[in-house]
């Protein structure tokens, strides 16, 4: 017989008292952000709660909106897009300008030297392990963890240091240029590299023993924020998002760029180790395999670089012809695409940028639900967003 | 497959729908589809065992003047390892396209952008809010007809 109480939804946990009525919660809404320190930056989060337990998330984005792409479209050439790729990811610029830079290459059909497609690479990587060193010692601060933070903070100095030392800025480069880069290497860079890189290796374990095996976090982290593969591909996550949910897929691999076929390195990926494939500890798990084999790409391409100029095949006058491109190549947080559409003037008639985080952070509300709202912090840290990049 | 057998396999199965194929004298080769067909080709590019396009790479909105907008849908395979390129062109007084977020669902949030910026309803999408820009905001700031409001919210605009 049908009434009241049989017709209310199924809740997760239901209640009864003693005579068999089934007892309800009332749910809440929560905002988490924009200021607030686990968001990374001024990202809101609209969380509707059950108590402790997370009903669903909406994201709000846009607080950051610079107008990236109608900027472009204003410029007057393309060269001067590439600062304003800079500061999509803050804290991946060098990345980010390789991403523009090559879909302009690819709309001009030209090739760089030998030499810079190496400097290129190096930087790249560089850029990445210092990425994913913020990445993971803020995620320790997410979770509780301080003193990594200050350690990886140390070790990231050192690459900025390289990169100051290759041309003057140490956040947004401006470096990488359609054709070539703004500056040689300069002589001491090479070895200074060599050194950083046998300097950095041990301090990798030292991270795994101050963070990534300690119990706390492991509990903090592992069976927490599921992504299934098939969800993440349906999402089309990238990156160590993708990589943690057990998929063996890295653009670097998978669909060649720049010189990456060249080297030798693997794609780690979340095996479930102390929990669920695709759970936070495996996500961060990737990032600190990924400093591994970052290193290893550095080490072979510093010891084979070649000589030469690095500035021969920069273009005097950018007109592609009239068509569009996109490319996509792996930056430190996933898949960042350009879509570019050039009308045969000499400037950009529309620019898209394919953002990772954008992408990523649209899955945060799937894996959400169902957890507590301590959780929802370690999710978002897991998924590494940079707001920079998600409002462009 | 090729480019020529996926849009052979595409003309063969929507006739009508298919306008326009482009493999020479561009960089990405493409299809151009007519825009209510779009829901339709996207379940088939997404199911048939041949093609399996399972991850929308971009979606982005374009306007090309002439009161022409347009979506662009890069698609990527990882089953196959293919690509494809997918167009379509609709008027700017009658901007609609079906949504295809019931079928790749990172396909929300770009299409939520692309409202956005270039005021391209997709019908049937589940949650068609703005979401880079403030919901007061006046226009759609990425079509090449917009003018910078000179007040926005009784503030001047200072540029």
């Amino acid at each position: 017989m049908a009434n009241n109480i049989d017709s209310i939804e199924p809740v997760d946990r239901p209640l009864t008292t003693s005579t068999g009525r089934v007892l309800r919660s009332e749910e809440m809404v929560l905002n988490m952000g924009p200021q607030h320190p686990s968001t990374h930056g001024v990202l809101r989060l609209e969380l509707i709660v059950d108590g402790e337990i997370i009903v669903d998330v909406i994201p709000h984005v846009g607080y950051l909106h610079r107008c990236f792409e109608k900027h472009c479209e204003a410029m007057t050439n393309y060269q001067q897009v590439i600062p304003y790729c800079d500061r999509m990811d803050y804290v991946a610029s060098m990345n980010m300008d390789l991403a523009y830079v090559l879909a302009i290459e690819k709309l001009l059909g030209i090739q760089v030297p030998e030499r810079v497609e190496y400097i290129r690479v190096i930087m790249a990587e560089l850029q990445r392990i210092a990425s994913h060193l913020i990445a993971l010692g803020t995620y320790g601060l997410d979770v509780g963890a301080f003193t990594p933070f200050l350690f990886m903070f140390r070790d990231r100095e050192k690459i900025l240091d390289l990169f100051e030392m290759t041309c003057g800025a140490r956040l947004l480069y401006n470096y990488i240029w359609i054709g070539g880069v703004s500056h040689d290497l300069p002589p001491e860079f090479i070895p200074q590299a060599k050194e950083f890189c046998k300097y950095f290796r041990p301090n990798i374990k030292e991270f795994n023993d101050l963070l990534t095996f300690n119990e706390i976090f492991i509990k903090r982290t592992a069976n927490v924020g599921i992504l299934p593969a098939d969800v993440a591909i349906a999402h089309a996550c990238s990156g160590p998002m993708l990589r943690g949910s057990g998929v063996k897929w890295d653009l670097r691999r998978n669909d060649p760029y720049s010189i990456y076929d060249r080297f030798e390195w693997e794609i780690p990926v979340g095996t479930g180790e102390y929990g669920t494939v695709g759970d936070c500890w495996d996500r961060y798990m990737v990032r600190m395999r990924e400093m591994e084999q970052s290193l290893r790409i550095i080490e072979q391409a510093l010891d084979r670089i070649p000589a030469g100029d690095v500035m021969s095949a920069i273009p005097k006058r950018i007109r592609p012809a009239a068509g569009d491109v996109y490319v996509r190549s792996e930056s430190p947080r996933g898949e960042i695409g350009f879509y570019i559409v050039s009308d045969g003037s000499g400037s950009p008639y529309r620019v898209k940028a394919r953002s990772p985080s954008y992408v990523n952070l649209s899955v945060v509300p799937e894996i959400c639900r169902g957890s507590m709202i301590a959780d929802v912090v370690a999710i978002v840290g897991s998924v590494d967003i940079v707001l920079g990049e998600i409002d462009r | 497959m090729t480019f020529q057998e996926i849009a052979a396999r595409l003309q063969g199965s929507f006739a009508e729908a298919v306008l326009e194929v482009k493999a020479e004298g561009v960089i990405d080769p493409f299809v151009k589809v007519a825009a209510m067909k779009v829901h339709d080709i996207a379940l088939v590019l997404r199911d048939d065992p041949d093609f399996r396009f399972d991850y929308l790479n971009c979606l982005s909105g374009m306007d090309y003047g002439k009161e022409t907008l347009g979506v662009v849908y890069h698609l990527s395979s990882m089953v196959h390892g293919h690509k494809l390129t997918l167009k379509t062109d609709v008027p700017t007084a009658d901007a609609k396209v079906p949504s295809v977020s019931s079928i790749w669902p990172t396909a929300n949030w770009h299409e939520r952008e692309v409202w956005d910026m270039f005021g391209i309803v997709f019908m049937n999408h589940p949650d068609l809010r703005r979401i880079l820009l403030p919901d007061d905001y006046p226009g759609h700031p990425l079509r090449k007809d917009f003018k910078v409001p000179e007040f926005y919210n009784g503030m001047k605009v200072p540029y």
